[in-house]
């Protein structure tokens, strides 16, 4: 469904798509913290882009400065080719942040009635309370809305003035499962009428449904950007798991084998391909049981992209700790 | 590079008056609206003043005298300044230090919000709930105290108590830029209750220790209850242009310290 979308051809695809937003060789420091180091990242129009990463990352600081909230120690962040902070850029411009108090004593209808009036022209308040799930609770006051519900009107206020750039930070956190998926749901429809989006999530799920790119951020730096299948080619492709009577050390020495470690009863290997090393496995342990092969997932390409990052402890001897 | 060409197709959208002023209004609106279902604020703002006044000037002393004034009437003036004192630093300056410190401004700048929009709607607020203390204490005055007032005066009190409440509103703005989000109120109160009792909003001027009244000529409640008490015939009749010229430049003060915050603020978002 979501390769069907990809394939909409209202917007140009070639190289020289037009480019919204974008970080270029930006830094930012908090003090002796760095933030974010050197990022570039653009955002194409009409795209979905996910900046994907464990809390901490630097995802919120990028989406505040190409809000203009922050400005960077180094570098330029550039929205619709200009600085984020003109106000022009604004009005074409809707965000959701992660917020820690909102007025309590405003009803949503009244909170979207305000911001929709910064705009120059506004959705209507029902296509509003629609888009966001909010029809019934419109007369609610902000601080009797449970959690999901209050990110659901921080969601209305995002896009309640058709913005055609929308930034999304960690949008579906405290989500339902069927409020996460009705959001997804409304996000795809934003980017058919060819609205753009950037989204930040540690949710790798979310980044795969939802994301034409992924850009792979952890401690400050941009460790991988490509289309999600790009991303999942990245790392090596296998994990196995048996019952063996095999030493890890053994394991480690068939060709093909990147990481071994004892998981309760069984072994899990990791290896770029699984046939090589299962035969090995069969020949050398007859007794062998309990055989499983699967592809790492979205999940295993992130944690190991963020593992060798930084702390890239020698694999080949993770066993030795667990 | 590409990004230009998304500027030469960026068409310019400009707000015309009557958009921005729409902004300003609902802004001021929805601010009153949020304020007046905040029974913290409209509890502490419109009801201490009132229970003080009702307390002191009707129960306790109502056949009194000060300085040949009814009691009554008196304390209408220092008690309404106390109002517009409370109304004006709780109308301001709690509900910033909570934006700022909480990320609701960030949400707020991140909008096509006209960032003035946000300020003069609290400082709005605070001359409607200025204006509201005010006018309560005059009917309580008038219905149980015996306060007569001719309505020039009765306009003129209002009038000058309201245009009070920018110098306050000012310390507010102050105060919300360098107090953290929850502990604006308790700083607040180290201001408000203090200063009032020095410039003798609860105890009348001259009963108040020599040097408490040597401080008083110093605080900025001490002018605008003066002020006040001028208009209703009280007071120590010193000149009004010199109580105008102490309340202006405290403004100044103030909304220079207040900018000092704002860009400090920046500086930390902006650095």
């Amino acid at each position: 469904m979501i390769a069907t979308q990809r394939e909409t051809p209202s917007i140009d695809r070639a190289s020289s798509a037009t480019v919204v937003a974008g970080l270029e060789g930006v830094s930012k420091s908090y003090g002796e913290v760095r933030a974010l180091r050197n990022v570039n990242f653009t955002v194409d129009a009409g795209r979905v882009v996910a900046l994907l990463g464990p809390n901490g990352a630097g995802k919120t600081t990028a989406v505040k400065l190409l809000l203009g909230l922050l400005q960077p120690s180094s570098g330029k962040a550039r929205v619709f080719g200009g600085d984020p902070t003109n106000p022009q850029n604004r009005m074409r411009t809707g965000a959701m942040l992660q917020v820690g108090r909102v007025p309590e004593t405003l009803r949503v209808r009244e909170h979207i009635d305000l911001f929709s009036s910064y705009y120059p022209r506004p959705l209507p308040l029902e296509k509003v309370l629609a888009a966001a799930g909010l029809e019934k609770l419109r007369d609610r006051k902000f601080g009797d809305l449970s959690g999901g519900q209050r990110q659901r009107t921080l969601f209305a206020l995002a896009i309640c003035g058709d913005p055609d750039l929308l930034f999304l930070d960690e949008p579906t956190v405290g989500l339902d499962v069927e409020a996460r998926r009705s959001l997804w749901e409304e996000i795809r429809r934003l980017v058919e009428r060819g609205k753009t989006v950037l989204l930040t999530t540690h949710y790798l799920e979310e980044a795969d449904a939802l994301a034409d790119r992924i850009a792979v951020i952890n401690q400050g730096a941009i460790i991988a950007e490509g289309t999600p299948a790009e991303i999942k080619a990245q790392t090596s492709g296998k994990r196995i798991r048996c019952v063996t009577t095999l030493s890890l050390a053994s394991l480690l020495q068939i060709p093909g084998v990147t990481e071994a470690k004892q998981d309760r009863e069984a072994v899990e290997i990791h290896a770029g391909e699984a046939e090589p090393v299962v035969r090995v496995l069969l020949a050398r342990d007859p007794a062998l049981s309990g055989l499983e092969i699967t592809s790492a997932g979205l999940e295993e390409a992130f944690l190991a992209l963020t593992q060798d990052n930084g702390e890239s402890t020698n694999r080949k001897n993770r066993f030795a700790t667990v | 590079m590409s990004t230009a060409a998304a500027a030469a197709s960026n068409t310019q959208i400009e707000r015309s008056t009557s958009h921005t002023t729409t902004i300003y209004l609902k802004e001021a609106k929805y601010e009153f609206l949020k304020n007046l279902r905040l029974r913290v604020y409209t509890a502490s703002v419109i009801s201490f003043p009132l229970m003080f006044y009702v307390l002191f000037g009707l129960v306790l002393n109502s056949k009194g005298a000060i300085g040949g004034m009814g009691v009554p009437t008196y304390l209408i003036a220092t008690y309404g300044t106390f109002g517009v004192m409370g109304a004006s630093l709780f109308g301001t300056a709690s509900g910033l230090a909570a934006d700022r410190g909480l990320g609701w401004l960030q949400v707020k700048r991140a909008s096509p919000m006209p960032p003035f929009a946000y300020f003069t709607a609290k400082v709005v607020l605070s001359m409607i709930f200025s204006a509201i203390v005010v006018s309560l204490l005059l009917v309580l005055g008038i219905s149980f105290g015996g306060v007569r007032l001719p309505l020039g005066e009765m306009t003129k009190l209002i009038g000058t108590l309201v245009a009070g409440s920018l110098p306050f509103s000012a310390m507010g703005l102050a105060i919300g830029y360098f107090a953290g989000p929850n502990s604006a109120p308790a700083v607040i109160n180290m201001f408000y209750l203090p200063l009032s009792f020095c410039s003798g909003l609860w105890v009348p001027y001259m009963f108040l220790p020599k040097l408490v009244r040597q401080i008083a000529l110093a605080l900025p409640p001490y002018h605008l209850s003066q002020l006040a008490l001028g208009i209703v015939g009280a007071g120590r009749h010193e000149p009004a242009a010199t109580h105008w010229e102490v309340l202006l430049a405290f403004t100044m003060i103030c909304l220079g310290v207040a900018r000092i915050g704002f860009q400090r603020d920046q500086g930390k978002l902006y650095g």
